[in-house]
């Protein structure tokens, strides 16, 4: 193809990247680090909500708004990192996402959530196996195999809805029919109120946030938020974040996979199966984006909606870079751009807040580029954080059609000022042929 | 040596003309699960698609497509994934329309003005992610799809707070003021009617299809005859070669992205200048995405593309009918998806026998048979 990928293989990767234990340390560290990250983002929020006397800014609300938000763009992530770590870049996830939302809502319409969610995932599949014969099989180049795609699945699930969704009972060519009734929400027990066997445990958490103590209040409004109301898809959706470390990291088809996007050619020469390895990672993150579709019908709309993923597969995509290629990484990013995402249901006043609260991230991440001696960073971050404070300031309200694209600026925002020491899967992108080898 | 040229010729075609086939046959069998009958489908299509007033219609569809897809293809050419088109024509369409109502000025001064003002932003949000690109080496895949929801958003902005027309009451549509007639691009109608032809009542030929043409001579010539084009697809095809000739690939990407935004700038032209006089929230969305699909089809060349505008456009049209037939007319996007990645397949099939053959011809002109390039050449 004329269009090359950026992406070279430079040699053998380093053994120690493909080392378990190396992993075990870096996701240990991760987790520390997404802890202080979260306390510092809480902390700021703090600061804010004082300042500007919303209380909404740090409800268990809101962030209860933000884990659900989170989690479709999260399985994204999720599912990229399976894919990218096979070699492939799937920026068809898009679509398979569509292809979630369109099969979750027929299948919810006609057998209900549950059969929504197996067969979201089932339709996201199918987009990855696509996906996977042109770039694996036929050696696409994999960008403009997954835009193909992308534009394909929005094809075929307009032309599906057409043809199955009945309008007399509320559907058309551009949505489904309600899905019958929903999926159950728990509240955890002990820490939020939940019930165990008819007896109400105590709401710990409520309890601190309704207390309204600085910082400790405002924890308790983010730990009620992610365990109050928790549906169990959005459980499932949270246990494959260490379920996905574990099988990639720990399994040894995880080790398999993993070194196919390092170095296809070594690991043939050892007996792996570099393109079965390929069509695994590529259907597992169809079948993720298929799952984070179905999520979206089942807990959000009730039904399926055209243009209902509003480029979440693309976000969930960048996610995955700003969590540099691992599962802990993908978690901290999505609940970053869920809370993004999440602002749209606020009210004007809280996002309005918000300004104040993106000015005081600026504030401590230009001290914290200033410690590390990067000027641009640095720069970058003042110039940014001034425009936001001169915006808070001559401002009542932000325009509604800005808070629309809160999400995409966030994502924009991240990847332009976030360190540059990523490292990506070493073969990633690049197409590899059976025997190359030799 | 022509049998070799003929046989290059043909691989070259084959590659088109495969993933169409494939792209009907595949679009056959979902009409045929679906309950509609694929042959009287397709000839219905073209019936309808080859009346005058269809092909009036798909011309002026093609315009925006062609330069839709020449933006694209121009990022192409140097590796670029210029997927943004969408959001960059969108906000200068509603820049260009505010703008062109503003000003009063003499006739062609006027649409000049307005083409100016549409490749001026075009072109300047478009390199926002080259610059992202070089200083902060942000993919420009994810920055361009996340500059689309922006400048949906900010044109929206845009539109409803600072360039709305004081609406009639009980006018709901939000729309900017009509630019004056002096802003107006003349019709082909007068040409069409010298040269004899009867022109249906109600239809017009767009007089932009000129500038389109024109563009994409001047897109050959930039790419093919100049020494930035020369640049550009050595950046494409090797950037550390070029890159070790003296070309500078920070400036390369920069440039580049503007280019291709001002290009992409001019996507809404035809429809605001000879059409709409207005940007209105009915102003057609997607082209961007479409132009994606035609640069591939067209294989980033004008001429390829022009064929990949006609063809969609064509499609499109001809979708128009199917409807008063009781077949859904979505099954064109199916086609059209079909098509894209038909074609990226086909593309790579060909290619991979085009150097198998080729193997095969420099062993036989070496060595002769049972040398070991030709079993090498066989294996794979």
């Amino acid at each position: 193809m004329t269009a090359t990928t950026p992406a070279v293989p430079s040699g053998p990767a380093s053994p120690a990247d493909l080392d378990a234990s190396t992993g075990a340390r870096g996701a240990r560290d991760q987790l520390t680090r997404l802890l202080i990250l979260l306390v510092g983002a809480v902390l700021i929020l703090a600061i804010a909500r004082v300042i500007t006397d919303t209380d909404e800014l740090t409800r268990s609300g809101t962030f209860s708004a933000a884990l659900r938000l989170a989690v479709p763009i999260g399985l994204i992530g999720l599912g990229a990192i399976y894919a990218e770590r096979s070699g492939v870049v799937n920026i068809g996830l898009e679509g398979m996402m569509i292809l979630g939302t369109w099969f979750g809502g027929w299948a919810g319409w006609q057998f209900g959530p549950w059969w929504g969610v197996a067969l979201g995932i089932l339709g996201g599949a199918i987009g990855g196996l696509v996906h996977a014969v042109a770039t694996v099989t036929f050696g696409v180049d994999h960008i403009i195999s997954g835009v193909a795609i992308n534009i394909l699945a929005g094809g075929v699930a307009r032309y599906l809805s057409v043809i199955t969704f009945d309008p007399t009972s509320g559907g058309g060519a551009s949505q489904s029919p309600p899905i019958k009734g929903g999926i159950d929400e728990i509240d955890l027990p002990f820490l939020a109120g939940g019930n165990v066997f008819g007896w109400d445990t105590p709401d710990i958490f409520g309890w601190l946030e309704r207390r309204r103590w600085f910082l400790l209040s405002d924890l308790g409004g983010l730990l009620r938020g992610i365990t109050s109301e928790l549906s169990w898809l959005t459980l499932i959706a949270i246990a494959l974040v260490p379920l996905s470390y574990w099988f990639l990291w720990k399994t040894g088809t995880g080790l398999q996979l993993r070194s196919v996007g390092e170095h296809p050619a070594a690991a043939e020469s050892l007996g792996v199966r570099v393109y079965r390895m390929k069509y695994l990672g590529v259907i597992t993150s169809g079948a993720f984006a298929g799952l984070a579709g179905a999520f979206l019908v089942v807990e959000f709309a009730g039904i399926y909606r055209e243009g209902q993923t509003g480029g979440r597969g693309f976000i969930g995509l960048a996610t995955m870079i700003f969590g540099n290629w691992r599962p802990i990484g993908v978690a901290a990013g999505a609940g970053l751009f869920g809370f993004a995402d999440a602002l749209q249901l606020r009210n004007d006043a809280t996002v309005h807040a918000m300004l104040l609260a993106v000015v005081l991230g600026m504030a401590v991440f230009a001290a914290i580029s200033l410690r590390r001696g990067n000027r641009t960073q640095f720069v970058a971050a003042v110039v940014l954080g001034a425009l936001f404070l001169v915006w808070y300031l001559a401002s009542d309200t932000v325009p509604r059609q800005f808070v629309f694209f809160t999400p995409h600026l966030t994502t924009l925002l991240v990847l332009g000022l976030a360190r540059r020491k990523s490292r990506m899967p070493a073969a990633d992108g690049v197409v590899y042929r059976k025997g190359e080898a030799t | 040596m022509s049998t070799s040229v003929v046989r290059r010729v043909g691989l070259a075609l084959l590659g088109p003309v495969a993933a169409i086939a494939v792209a009907l046959a595949i679009s056959a069998v979902v009409l045929a699960i679906s309950g509609h009958d694929p042959w009287s489908t397709y000839t219905t299509m073209a019936e309808y698609g080859s009346r005058l007033q269809s092909i009036i219609s798909i011309l002026n569809r093609s315009v925006p497509f062609y330069f839709s897809a020449l933006a694209v293809a121009l990022g192409f050419k140097m590796g670029l994934f210029n997927i943004g088109v969408e959001g960059q024509y969108r906000l200068a369409a509603v820049v260009a329309a505010a703008a062109g109502a503003a000003v009063t000025l003499p006739a062609p001064l006027h649409v000049l003005f307005i083409v100016i003002v549409a490749m001026a932003v075009g072109g300047a949000w478009g390199a926002i992610p080259g610059v992202l690109k070089v200083t902060r080496g942000v993919n420009e895949v994810i920055s361009t799809i996340m500059l689309n929801a922006i400048s949906t958003g900010v044109a929206a902005y845009l539109l409803a707070a600072h360039f709305k027309q004081q609406n009639a009451p009980g006018d709901l549509i939000i729309k900017t003021k009509e630019i004056p007639k002096s802003g107006w691009f003349p019709s082909l109608n007068p040409v069409l009617e010298a040269v004899g032809i009867d022109i249906p009542s109600g239809s017009e030929l767009q007089g932009f299809l000129v500038i389109a043409a024109l563009a994409g001579a001047l897109f050959y010539f930039l790419v093919w005859r100049t020494r930035f084009g020369f640049d550009l697809r050595a950046s494409g095809i090797n950037p550390l070669a070029a890159k070790a000739s003296g070309v500078n690939p920070n400036r390369m990407i920069i440039t580049t992205m503007a280019l291709s935004g001002a290009i992409a700038g001019l996507v809404g032209m035809s429809t605001l200048l000879g059409f709409f006089h207005r940007y209105t929230v009915d102003f057609p969305t997607g082209l961007g995405f479409t132009g994606i699909a035609i640069a591939l089809l067209g294989r980033n060349h004008p001429a390829g593309i022009a064929f990949g505008a006609f063809l969609f456009a064509f499609l499109d049209r001809s979708a128009q009918v199917l409807d008063l037939e009781g077949i859904p007319k979505e099954i064109v996007v199916i086609m059209q998806g079909t098509i894209i990645l038909s074609i990226v397949v086909a593309y790579e099939v060909v290619h991979r026998l085009r150097e198998t053959q080729e193997r095969k011809d420099v062993a036989a002109a070496t060595e002769g048979p049972g040398s070991p390039l030709t079993t090498e050449g066989a294996a794979v």
